[in-house]
């Protein structure tokens, strides 16, 4: 995994965006526009983070923009018609990436603009390798996993507790929900066609490595429903539509827990992800001051622990994992439910992003040929 | 004046020449007709037809390499890309000046991304060199720094290359940056070049003017003030590597230069590595000639390179080639979209003609409550019926589970009704049908049933009658409502995406990603703009055929 | 011909109701039988209902109400036994439509909207046309249904519950409608889409109806390329227009801020509307130029004769003429809007988030029947509206005395 070498290289490279309001006297705006998921996952944090933060500041008007899916998109053309409307953006770590390689998001100085943890860490060393790329500023860990229909599962047969159970339609028959695009799934594939855990980006980095990943998934491809927006799985797991399929672990959560389905988790495997806020580059000076203001406060440590008790995804500061209480709603502990729990992070595997910066058009372009062979 | 009207020409009322007159007023009608037509022709064409070409262009404009690398595109020129080697150190030299100066404004990654489309790879190279490249010019700095301190000051370096004479040079250094920047960087610099300077120290005076046109312009600095860049002590390092000009120093008498003729004279303790090894060292596939083949490919300010991919061919150095096996799927999506769109307006026109053929038979009074059976769907949103077609059609789905209860079909061999095809062309008919409906019967209404009667007075039979008297009348209600249907169908992505699985999605599928997620915006202007054509070439085989007057959507 | 009536001859039992009421009965025995794996045991059960429906509408012909009611109550009572409550349910519709076969073919009413000389062959190929008409208005209105349905779902997902199929009162809840009804989340798109789509389809019509008259005017100069630009905004892929648009709609957004002073709020309707208006007026040029076609022009010379100016002779004359195909026109604008999605994601910001827009993402991030339920309440409301036109176009017709069409 790349992730500390990035980091060093990044904090290398940071440019002081906030350092120019260092004396925290700056005029702030008094309006914000802050993009997120819509969903369970922005009530999470209108609860965890704008509510006591507009209790903090009165007057203030927070305006939603449930544009996150369209995000990139969306802040380029801003960024093209010299109009910028957001203020704070909620994205996935990849999607940062490529708005800071695309010079829409501003880098980040994690010493500066954000807050250290109560104990004093740093909030470098608070976030630690979670601080991928530049312009960055992680919120949570979120893991992409499967879930399976517990009723479903054969008689006399184990509940699926490996990866590869995935692939292995005699032991289990049955539907699988994969997402519609190629990362994780070929991951997985290679995974479970003999390659080592830290050998598949290499593998996977060679046109044979590629065919290697497609030709597994083609074991399984007459039996999978491919799934493009976030809320599919739960909804073909509830229908019994599909046996098994991957998904983000706060929606099985919220399928599991909220709504009472017969459906089981499998962290085997768990491929963790972040997301986070990006502030978009080119904001007027009160708008920044705005912006920067609130992510400071947004993602320090209380905040962080507090999504938690909201949705079961988990706080990406180190400090916040002892905070994390119970649901604010069913009275459960969340502890056991985060992807980062010592118990379901026994086998996990890393999301390569500077991989996926590069070959994500090449492999994507493969994957979408290969699907509609 | 009646013997004159006898004899000359005809006279209007007014007593001009009824020719004149004539044309006149003719003139008036069509000035009357087009100010009629101007608003909304003026809407229009502001509002929609130019913001769409612009779009549309991008499927051509490739500035980008070129702009943000200007000297490195031009020094590319000499190289040959079949000999199988990298380029000249001139290049590798070339790049590290144009990409510092890139990375200030954090325009290096976006030439990243756009190569990278073409070659995979080059996105994180870019970047992560981008990363090295204070590093590189460091090497210099601590060296130049060791022979005198005064390397430190800004105030050096800003006595050394400041002077008079370098008015040209300064603007051609403005201009490459505004062209990289899309703005025009006008303004005070605070610093004019000398031409001495340039002359002698060209690498050097190129990097401490474009950092002097940032510092002032962006960043609205002193440029006196401000401790010059890496790669200005990269530039000087590189000028020191040519014999010509440390001969010249040695006849150099202006400001700093017993500073300069130390340079000189300890300049064996400068990094000794060439441009190209240090790229390398940063990433070895800067070595990689794949690489630079793409470069030069995509260096001119317009290409055909999205088009080419947009029919699953690309350009190779060797000309233009199919792409492989494994990445052809334009074409395909291409033919599939115009099929399914052909299927679904042929099942429109089957299940829309009888039932249009009864609302426009049936008394007024029955045809308009079954109109309402006919507009509920289409009050409906999209989406909602798109989702209602999901829990109908799934595999446990309400039809497959009546099936089942009824035992015509197998509990575990249910019938696949969507994610495929078949479920897009179920639910786009149902979502079309209106569509086809209203035009048809808004002609039907208009053939009187009596024709059909006297056919038959006649002696023709049913079926004669209908196919020779009351078809032929109807054809331009199927007309319109096949155009509307098809041209909507084609353009869809919703309701394909949603149910369409893997084999029922199509190439609106295909745009929207490269719009919304790969930003390859080139690439889905080539696709839509091909589409586009295609749309316009079968409206114009449409008007051709049945004339666009003769289209009719209810009413 | 005052007097002469024709009355068709009461067909025969045995050669015609009987036999076919029996066939219908053997394809519902079959399918029920089929439950049971025993299809043929079942056509055979069938046939033999058939026939005894057969004889009872015959016999009864003059108590056909009652009967059908009993025969109704007699197969849901056999369903009830044999089934439980869904063979009861299925027992109340197959009693129903074979007693109306039946009493339809016995009374001759099958050829009640027949000419006097239709032969066999003709009367069957008509109502078996009814028939298939009936199965297309079937096909347009059976996926409104289980929209209806499930937004009673108790649960959150678009899924038929145990509960809901057996009618259990635990299966279903208002939750939908009262989170559709009762928060901002919802009324705000709600209210946003009213105020969007009027603007945008009054923009559309009005300069749609004056450019389709200037197209119309016999002497226009490129009159296929005006019209190809005007039809342009149904063409091109949305997606394509949407990404388009909001290169123009943004900075033209900003000039109205800067210099008009407009609050961005404002603005951001303006933008959603002109660009909603774009796209509704291709809808429009085609309707009202279609109906302008068959326009008889001397009237306006007429009008014109009489001493009536363009403005009076266009809003006296030529409008009302119109009508039909620019209503026809601002519904299909009016639909564009209410129901688009791909340029308001765009072109529009969060406060002007729009019905589809919240739709969209309620289905992409948390699938919830609330979005069925926003639309059961829509269709029930245009339900309401289009019967209410129709029954106002009726009391108009009696008022001048026409006799209804």
């Amino acid at each position: 995994m790349k992730l500390t070498t990035t980091l060093m290289a990044s904090t290398a490279l940071v440019v002081a965006a906030g350092s120019a309001f260092a004396d925290g006297h700056a005029k702030m705006a008094d309006s914000m526009t802050v993009v997120s998921w819509g969903g369970a996952y922005q009530k999470s944090q209108q609860n965890a983070y704008t509510i006591p933060y507009k209790e903090m500041h009165d007057g203030l008007e927070v305006v939603w923009d449930e544009s996150s899916a369209e995000a990139v998109a969306k802040l380029r053309a801003m960024d093209e018609a010299g109009s910028v409307t957001w203020d704070v953006v909620d994205v996935v770590a990849a999607d940062a990436l490529r708005l800071c390689d695309e010079g829409l998001a501003i880098e980040i100085d994690p010493e500066k603009d954000l807050a250290a943890a109560p104990d004093g860490t740093s909030a470098e060393e608070d976030f630690g390798e979670l601080l991928v790329g530049d312009c960055f500023i992680p919120q949570i860990v979120y893991s992409t996993t499967f879930g399976y229909r517990t009723d479903m599962v054969a008689e006399g047969v184990d509940p699926p507790s490996q990866i590869c159970d995935v692939f292995d339609l005699e032991k289990y028959p049955g539907k699988r929900s994969l997402e519609k695009r190629p990362i994780n799934n070929v991951e997985w594939a290679l995974l479970c066609d003999g390659v080592a855990k830290e050998d598949v980006y290499d593998v996977l980095a060679t046109e044979e490595g590629q065919q290697q990943a497609l030709d597994k998934l083609a074991t399984i491809k007459d039996d999978v429903i491919w799934w493009s927006a976030g809320a599919d799985t739960p909804q073909l797991l509830a229908d019994g539509e599909v046996f098994m399929g991957s998904t983000y672990n706060g929606r099985l959560f919220a399928a599991i827990e909220e709504q009472k389905q017969p459906i089981g988790m499998m962290w085997d495997a768990q491929v963790f992800d972040l997301d986070g806020w990006i502030i978009p580059a080119n904001l007027p000076e009160d708008r920044l001051h705005r912006a920067m203001d609130f992510v400071k406060f947004a993602t320090d440590t209380q905040r962080l622990a507090d999504q938690a008790k909201y949705i079961s995804y988990g706080p990406a500061r180190a400090s916040s994992a002892p905070l994390v209480g119970q649901h604010a709603e069913l009275g459960i502990d969340m502890a056991p439910h985060m992807p980062t729990d010592p118990n379901n992070a026994a086998n996990t595997f890393l999301y390569n992003y500077e991989f996926w910066a590069d070959y994500r058009d090449d492999i994507d372009a493969k994957f979408q040929a290969w699907l509609a062979q | 004046m009646s013997d004159a009207t006898q004899t000359g020409p005809v006279l209007a009322a007014d007593g001009s020449p009824l020719k004149r007159s004539l044309a006149r007023t003719l003139r008036r009608q069509k000035l009357r007709a087009l100010l009629l037509i101007s608003p909304l022709l003026v809407f229009v064409l502001v509002t929609f037809i130019v913001p769409i070409v612009s779009m549309l262009f991008r499927s051509v404009e490739n500035q980008i390499v070129a702009h943000t690398l200007p000297q490195t595109v031009e020094a590319l020129q000499d190289w040959n890309p079949d000999a199988g080697e990298p380029p000249s150190e001139a290049v590798f030299e070339a790049l590290y000046f144009d990409m510092f100066k890139a990375a200030e404004a954090k325009r290096h990654t976006q030439v990243g991304n756009r190569l990278n489309y073409e070659q995979p790879g080059l996105s994180s190279m870019f970047r992560g060199t981008g990363r090295d490249l204070d590093d590189i010019g460091e090497e210099f700095e601590d060296v130049f720094v060791g022979i005198d301190p005064a390397f430190k000051t800004s105030e050096f370096w800003f006595e050394l290359l400041s002077g008079e004479g370098g008015e040209s040079f300064l603007d051609d250094r403005r201009a490459l940056y505004a062209a990289m920047l899309g703005e025009s960087m006008r303004g005070d610099v605070g610093f004019l070049p000398s031409a001495e300077m340039v002359s002698l120290l060209p690498a050097t005076s190129a990097a401490y003017t474009d950092f002097a046109i940032w510092t002032a312009i962006e960043k609205e600095d002193v440029v006196a003030e401000e401790r010059p860049w890496e790669a200005v002590y990269a530039g000087l390092g590189v000028d020191l590597r040519s014999p010509e000009v440390v001969a010249e120093i040695g006849s150099y008498s202006g400001p700093g230069a017993d500073i300069l003729k130390a340079a000189v004279a300890s300049r064996d303790q400068l990094p000794q590595a060439s441009f190209q090894e240090m790229f390398a060292e940063s990433d070895e596939d800067w070595l990689d000639v794949e690489g630079w083949r793409t470069m030069s490919l995509y260096s001119p300010d317009y290409t055909t390179g999205y088009f080419l991919n947009s029919v699953d061919l690309q350009k190779t150095i060797d000309g233009v080639e199919a792409r492989p096996e494994t990445q052809q799927i334009y074409i395909k999506l291409f033919i599939r979209t115009l099929y399914m769109s052909l299927i679904i307006t042929g099942a429109c026109i089957l299940l829309g003609y009888p039932v249009a053929w009864i609302l426009a038979n049936l008394p007024l009074r029955t045809a308009n409550v079954l109109m309402i059976l006919v507009l509920l769907p289409f009050w409906t949103s999209l989406l909602v019926r798109t989702s209602a077609w999901k829990v109908l059609l799934q595999q446990q789905g309400v039809i497959n589970e009546i099936l089942v209860w009824l035992g015509f079909v197998a509990d575990d061999g249910r019938l696949v009704l969507m994610n495929n095809a078949t479920g897009t062309i179920i639910a786009m008919t149902h979502i079309l049908l209106p569509f086809m409906i209203l035009p048809l019967y808004s002609v039907m209404k208009t053939i009187p049933p009596s024709y059909l009667r006297a056919a038959k007075s006649l002696g023709a039979t049913n079926w004669t009658a209908f196919w020779r008297v009351y078809f032929p009348q109807s054809v331009p209600g199927i007309g319109a409502g096949s155009i509307l249907v098809f041209i909507l169908a084609i353009g869809y992505y919703i309701t394909p995406e949603i149910v369409g699985g893997t084999d029922g999605v199509f190439i609106s599928n295909r745009i929207a990603y490269h719009i919304s997620s790969s930003l390859n915006w080139g690439l889905a202007a080539a696709l839509g703009t091909i589409l586009l054509l295609v749309v316009l070439a079968l409206y114009w085989l449409y008007d051709q055929i049945v004339g666009i007057d003769n289209v009719k959507l209810g009413g | 011909m005052s007097d002469l009536t024709i009355t068709v001859p009461r067909p025969p039992l045995p050669g015609f109701t009987l036999p076919l009421t029996a066939v219908l009965g053997a394809i519902f025995g079959f399918v029920a039988g089929n439950v049971y794996g025993q299809p043929w045991i079942g056509a055979l059960g069938g046939a033999a209902v058939g026939v005894v429906i057969a004889y009872l509408a015959h016999a009864m012909s003059h108590k056909r109400t009652a009967t059908r009611w009993g025969i109704i109550a007699v197969l849901a009572l056999a369903g009830l036994l044999a089934g439980g409550l869904g063979a009861a349910l299925s027992g109340v519709i197959i009693g129903a439509v074979m007693s109306w076969f039946a009493y339809w073919l016995d009374s001759g009413d099958y050829r009640k909207n027949v000419p006097i000389y239709y032969s066999a062959g003709q009367t069957l190929w008509y109502n078996s046309f009814l028939f298939i008409c009936g199965l297309v208005f079937f096909f347009l209105i059976a996926p409104l249904l289980p929209v209806m349905w499930l937004s009673f779902n108790a649960e959150d997902f678009f899924t038929f519950t145990p509960e809901m199929l057996n009618f259990q009162a635990e299966g279903y809840s208002l939750k939908h409608y009262r989170n559709f009804l009762g928060t901002e989340e919802w009324m705000t798109p709600l209210k946003n889409s009213l105020i969007i789509a009027p603007f945008a389809t009054f923009i559309s019509v009005s300069l749609g109806t004056l450019a389709a008259i200037g197209l119309s005017q016999s002497h226009v100069p490129g009159r296929q390329a005006i019209m190809a630009v005007l039809i342009s905004p149904m063409i091109v892929p949305l997606i394509i227009s949407a990404t388009g648009m909001f290169f123009f709609y943004a900075p033209l957004g900003n000039w109205l801020e800067a210099n008009l002073g407009l609050s961005q709020n404002f603005v951001g309707y303006v933008k959603v509307i002109l660009a909603h208006a774009a796209l509704g007026v291709p809808f429009v040029i085609i309707t009202v130029t279609a109906t302008l076609v068959g326009f008889d022009r001397s009237l306006t010379r007429a009008a014109a004769n009489m001493g009536a100016d363009p403005i009076t002779t266009f809003f006296r004359v030529q409008m009302p003429l119109i009508l039909p195909g620019v209503i026809s026109g601002g519904l299909f604008a009016f639909i564009t809007s209410f129901d688009e999605v791909v340029v308001v994601l765009f072109v529009g910001s969060a406060q002007q988030q729009t019905l589809p827009w919240q739709m969209f993402t309620g289905l992409r991030e948390q699938i919830s029947p609330t979005i069925l339920a926003a639309a059961t309440i829509l269709v029930t409301v245009s339900i309401l509206l289009l019967a209410t036109v129709e029954l106002l176009r009726r009391r108009s017709e009696r008022l001048r005395g026409l006799s209804p069409g």
